[in-house]
This record gives C-alpha cells, sequence and structure tokens, in this order.
C-alpha cells in the first residue's frame, strides 16, 4: 500500500489503454490521479495543478516527451517524484533521441523503469521513492 | 555542400616534377560541379619509394600521383602493397612515354589512371580531374549510405515500439480477466475485450500498411496505367464507409468532374481516396460533413478533401506526413490508425510528381488538397 495518505498522481501515455491501465491500478492502490494522453496536455495540467507524482511514458509526440516533462517538473517543482516509463530497452541500442549517455545525467528522474514490468514492480518502486 | 580537402601525395624522384605538380596543384583554383562539392588540394612530396611507402602506412592520402620508375622500389611494387595493405587512395601512375603496356599493368595493379611523361600542367589538371570527380562520387555514396542506415534504424526503432504498444495493452486486460479484479462474471469485462480486439485489428491493420509501404519503396509493386474513373472509384470507396458515417451521421458528398478520365494506376489511385476519406469520417464530429472535389486539368488531377472535423495544430500537420505519426489527444483517443496511411499517400503521390497541401483548424475542419499529375507508367522507382 502507498505510504502517504491520498498521493496526488499524474500518469501521461500516449497510449490510451495503458493509460487506463495504469491510472486504474494506481487508483486501486489508494492514489488520487490524474491523466495526461501526452506532452501537450501534461505542460497543460502542470500549469495549474501540483502532483506528489508523475508517471510519465518516454515516446510521445516526441522521442524524448518523457524527458522535457521531467525536466519542467523538476524545475518548478523538484520535490514532486518523477518515474519515466520507456517501452524501447537499452538492448535496442536507442538512445531516447536526447543524445548521448553522458547527456543523460540532466536527466532528473527518480527512477527509470522498463515498461514490460508488471505493475506491482511499479508499485514498489513508488514506494521506494515517495516519502 | 561539402567542402573537401584532397590529400595528395606526389612522388618523384625528380625535382622538377615534384615541385611542378605541386604548384600546378596548389595554385588551381577550386575545383566545382563535384555533384553539389567544391575541391581543393593539400600536397605532400616524396622522393624514393621507401619514403612513399612510410607516408602512405602512416597517413590517409586520397590522391596518389606515382612515378612508375623509383630509384629504389618500382612504382607498381607500391602498389602491390597498398593493395595487401589495404590502403585505400586513387593513384595516378606517371609513366614514360610509348610504355603502353605498363599502363596498361598499372590499371590492373590497381591505378586509377596514367599520365605520360612528359605533360604539359592541362594534361595533369585534366587527368587529376577526372580522380577527383571518382573520389567526390564515392565520398558522396558514403555519406547517402550512412544516411540510409540511420533512417533505417530510426525507423525500426520506431516501428518496435509501435507494435509493442498494442501488445502490451491487450496482455495488460488479460491480466486483468486473469486476476478476476471485477468478480467472475465475463460481462465486467466487456471494455478489456473489446478494447483488446480492437488493438489487435490495429495492429494487423499496420502490419498490412507496411507491407504497403515497403513494396511501394522498393520498387517491386507492379503499376498498370489505366483510364481512371474517379466518380466509380470514390463511390465504392463511400460505400464501403457508409456503416461507419451513417453511424454517427456524417454526410459524405462528390464533385467530381470526370469528363477527362485520369491515366495512372487503379489501386494506387484507390489508395490515396481510401486514406483521405477514411480519416475525413474517422476524425470528423457527429452531424458533420465530408466533401470530395476532383477535377482534370491537362495532365493533372487534383483532388479536394474537406472535413469538418477536430483538425489539428501547427505542430501536428508538421509530423503528419511521418511514418507512425499521429494526432494522439483526448480527442482521438478511440481512433484506430497505424500512422501509416499519410506516408503512404505522400510516397504514391510522390510516384506522380504531385503535391500535398493541408489547411486545418482545430474544431473547424481540415482540408487535403492532392495534386497528381500522368506519368508513362513503368515500375515505381525506388528511394529517390
Amino acid at each position: 500500500m502507498n505510504k502517504t495518505n491520498a498521493s496526488r498522481v499524474l500518469v501521461v501515455d500516449d497510449d490510451p489503454d495503458i493509460l487506463d491501465q495504469t491510472a486504474d491500478f494506481l487508483k486501486s492502490a489508494g492514489f488520487i490521479v490524474e491523466t495526461a494522453t501526452g506532452e501537450t496536455n501534461a505542460m497543460e495540467l502542470l500549469n495549474h495543478s501540483h502532483y506528489d507524482l508523475a508517471v510519465l511514458d518516454l515516446m510521445m509526440e516526441n522521442m524524448d516527451s518523457g524527458f522535457t516533462i521531467s525536466h519542467r517538473i523538476k524545475k518548478t517543482n523538484p520535490e514532486t517524484k518523477v518515474i519515466i516509463m520507456s517501452a524501447v530497452t537499452k538492448e535496442t541500442g536507442f538512445n531516447f533521441g536526447s543524445g548521448t549517455r553522458e547527456e543523460k545525467s540532466w536527466i532528473k528522474a527518480d527512477a527509470f523503469i522498463n515498461k514490460d514490468l508488471r505493475f506491482e514492480q511499479l508499485l514498489s518502486e513508488i514506494n521506494r521513492i515517495l516519502p | 555542400m561539402n567542402h573537401l580537402t584532397l590529400k595528395t601525395l606526389v612522388v618523384d624522384d625528380e625535382i622538377g616534377i615534384r615541385l611542378g605538380v605541386q604548384r600546378i596543384l596548389c595554385m588551381h583554383p577550386t575545383i566545382d560541379d563535384l555533384h553539389g562539392d567544391t575541391a581543393s588540394f593539400t600536397v605532400t612530396t616524396a622522393e624514393t619509394g621507401r619514403d612513399a611507402l612510410d607516408l602512405l602506412k602512416n597517413e590517409q592520402f586520397d590522391l596518389l600521383i606515382l612515378d612508375h620508375k623509383l630509384p629504389d622500389i618500382q612504382g607498381l611494387e607500391i602498389l602491390e602493397h597498398l593493395a595487401k595493405d589495404k590502403i585505400k587512395t586513387l593513384t595516378i601512375m606517371i609513366t614514360a612515354y610509348a610504355s603502353l603496356d605498363v599502363a596498361v599493368s598499372a590499371t590492373k595493379f590497381g591505378a586509377f589512371d596514367f599520365l605520360a611523361k612528359p605533360f604539359t600542367p592541362d594534361e595533369l589538371i585534366s587527368t587529376v580531374e577526372k580522380a577527383i570527380r571518382h573520389i567526390a562520387l564515392m565520398k558522396k555514396a558514403e555519406q547517402l549510405e550512412q544516411e540510409k542506415k540511420q533512417v533505417r534504424f530510426q525507423f525500426l526503432s520506431v516501428l518496435a515500439h509501435e507494435l509493442k504498444s498494442p501488445l502490451a495493452a491487450v496482455e495488460g486486460y488479460l491480466r486483468i480477466m486473469d486476476s478476476k479484479i471485477s468478480g467472475d462474471s465475463i460481462t465486467s469485462y466487456d471494455n478489456a475485450i473489446q478494447r483488446s480486439l480492437c488493438r489487435i485489428d490495429g495492429m494487423r491493420r499496420m502490419i498490412m500498411d507496411l507491407l504497403d509501404l515497403t513494396r511501394i519503396e522498393s520498387g517491386s509493386k507492379s503499376r498498370s496505367i489505366d483510364k481512371i474513373d474517379i466518380t466509380h472509384l470514390s463511390q465504392n470507396i463511400i460505400d464501403g464507409l457508409r456503416a461507419i458515417a451513417d453511424k454517427r451521421m456524417i454526410t459524405i458528398e462528390t464533385f467530381i468532374d470526370n469528363t477527362v478520365p485520369f491515366l495512372g494506376d487503379r489501386g494506387e489511385i484507390e489508395i490515396i481516396l481510401n486514406n483521405l476519406l477514411s480519416n475525413a469520417v474517422k476524425y470528423n464530429r457527429d452531424g458533420g460533413k465530408v466533401e470530395l472535389s476532383s477535377r482534370k486539368d491537362g495532365s493533372s488531377l487534383t483532388i479536394e478533401c474537406k472535413d469538418t472535423g477536430i483538425g489539428m495544430s501547427e505542430d501536428d500537420k508538421a509530423r503528419l506526413f511521418k511514418e507512425f505519426s499521429r494526432i494522439k489527444n483526448e480527442k482521438t483517443k478511440s481512433i484506430e490508425g497505424s500512422g501509416l496511411g499519410l506516408s503512404i499517400v505522400k510516397k504514391l503521390v510522390d510516384l506522380y510528381d504531385g503535391s500535398i497541401a493541408v489547411t486545418s483548424e482545430i474544431d473547424v475542419g481540415t482540408t487535403f488538397r492532392i495534386t497528381l499529375n500522368e506519368n508513362k507508367g513503368g515500375p515505381a522507382k525506388g528511394n529517390q
């Protein structure tokens, strides 16, 4: 179960089914969940809402949408935790379009996990990083 | 537009030749008209075969101007060394006049060309220019090959992502059903089942579109040019869309001037019309309207497809014809598509030396305007 009562989570994914499934799972785990269908939609929500946690898909409108959103969150709300999920693992050698591995040091995500993981594993990551 | 600086090595035991060639090359104005690139020279000289080999082993030279007769190692032997050590450089061999058999051996040993002594500055420049054009062409080909690999890698990576997504969605729904989290009644899982079927259908269509795309690109799609009756063709497509359109009370009107038929491949025109019309319906609002008009001017066919749909932003418009690019927002949530339709349309339009223009306004509608030119048939062109 979640550590903090009613933490607010923003889930962003451009796949409507993954978005619904992730949101439903987190709701059943006791979180207050808001959803966004992509980078543009997420930025709009971030303009007027605060979240304790953001769970972001990586590739949406752009190859690095997840990074862009994370960067924005950490700049304006550094206490918000960010988890980036990706379906394209490192084995493909794909550098997520955001430059070299060295450049990844500016990516301020609190956890970076593979989308293929089961939801339970997502939950344990969340419990690990939320205060 | 690149500027190539060609590293040149001049090898001759006669100092007059060495300095002469060096001066001629360095004083020569930059060569242009090299497939869009320009070139100039930096020149190093060597007096003996041994010196030449040392230089060649340690530095990369684009061009080698090599005397056949050297005091130590023979020019031909140097060519043998280069071949053995796989040292790549374009060689022009300087030979004594009338030694045609040497020239022939030289080219057999890998020399690109030869120059007979005594030669004038013009003869040197002319021979060198020939060699440079060859080098420029090779570099261009290498560059294009690299770019192609990059594009292909990017495409495959995005493809993997696009195919994994529906699989993950279906797997997620199956796990939900497996966990029986909503109880034992199958009707509680209706949404999961319908969404799964929808995603699977999407995958299948994506694979079919991919096959179409690769066939068009590789030129292996055979074309047969015919007189096309646009009225008839579009009517068939509209009949196919009737069920979906009627359910949402979307009307489809056509304004087709078919007095002069268009000469083209029926399958291709069908794909274009089908994509335009099905998008116009899919992205339309309930009770909305689709207008298809078409007109022939000389050997050009103009097709316009207008909808009163959700429209798109400038950003979306910029990405419209990219592979797998789909507009993803609240309004398009339940619209299925492979994201390949418009990139296929674009490739087909290219086959007709045509053009596509898009105007759109959010929540007002979108208009696609396509122009196709009749061509003389023949196999589809490869990557252009």
